[in-house]
């Protein structure tokens, strides 16, 4: 599946033109991205939670030639599933469907 | 950011009414579950992916009393940030 399959879902919904559709699914991940970007975190319930976590400099090595190098400090994003999208995963429901 | 506030966000960045902001917020993370379910994977360009992965059956231990219990086979929900996002992230 592929955005353009989401704006399909949205654009069958009644009320939503597809310039709609389009324009509100775009906007949807935008926003998220903008507020990852501020270090804040997105929780949606009944999905999970995106987290970015900042990692301290640490020292790695180079599997190969096994010298050893800095690893910058640097931030990672993770993503934590909710109960119910986990359950959904496993067994196709969940305890709470969302309206849509 | 709860969804309330996305789709708050959401009805004030594109004009759409709070209903139909909370409608397109809804279809589009159902819609992910729903692939997901199926064992689907979501490609979103310049945002990340959704895949489910299987974990195998394993020998668990209770750390409390020390007793080995069986942790069954599961899939779980994984995401991996696109090269956008990620850089996004980092600069």
């Amino acid at each position: 599946m592929v955005k353009a399959d989401i704006i399909d879902f949205v654009y069958e919904k009644v009320g939503f033109t597809r310039a709609e559709a389009s324009e509100a699914v775009e906007v949807v991940f935008q926003v998220v991205k903008e507020t990852l970007n501020r270090g804040e975190k997105v929780h949606i319930v009944g999905f999970g939670s995106f987290v970015v976590r900042n990692k301290k400099k640490r020292l790695g090595r180079n599997p190969k030639t096994g010298t050893q190098i800095e690893i910058s400090p640097r931030r990672v994003l993770t993503f934590k599933p909710s109960q119910i999208l986990k359950e959904v995963v496993n067994n196709g429901t969940g305890k709470r469907s969302l309206r849509t | 950011m709860t969804k309330a506030e996305l789709i708050e966000k959401l009805s004030e960045k594109t004009g759409l009414s709070k209903v139909q902001a909370e409608v397109a917020v809804n279809t589009t993370v159902s819609s992910i579950q729903e692939a997901l379910s199926r064992g689907d994977k979501v490609e979103l360009r310049g945002f990340g992916s959704f895949r489910v992965r299987q974990r195998r059956a394993r020998m668990g231990r209770n750390p409390k009393t020390g007793t080995s219990v069986d942790v069954p086979a599961k899939k779980v929900p994984y995401f991996k940030a696109g090269k956008e996002l990620q850089e996004i992230i980092n600069q």
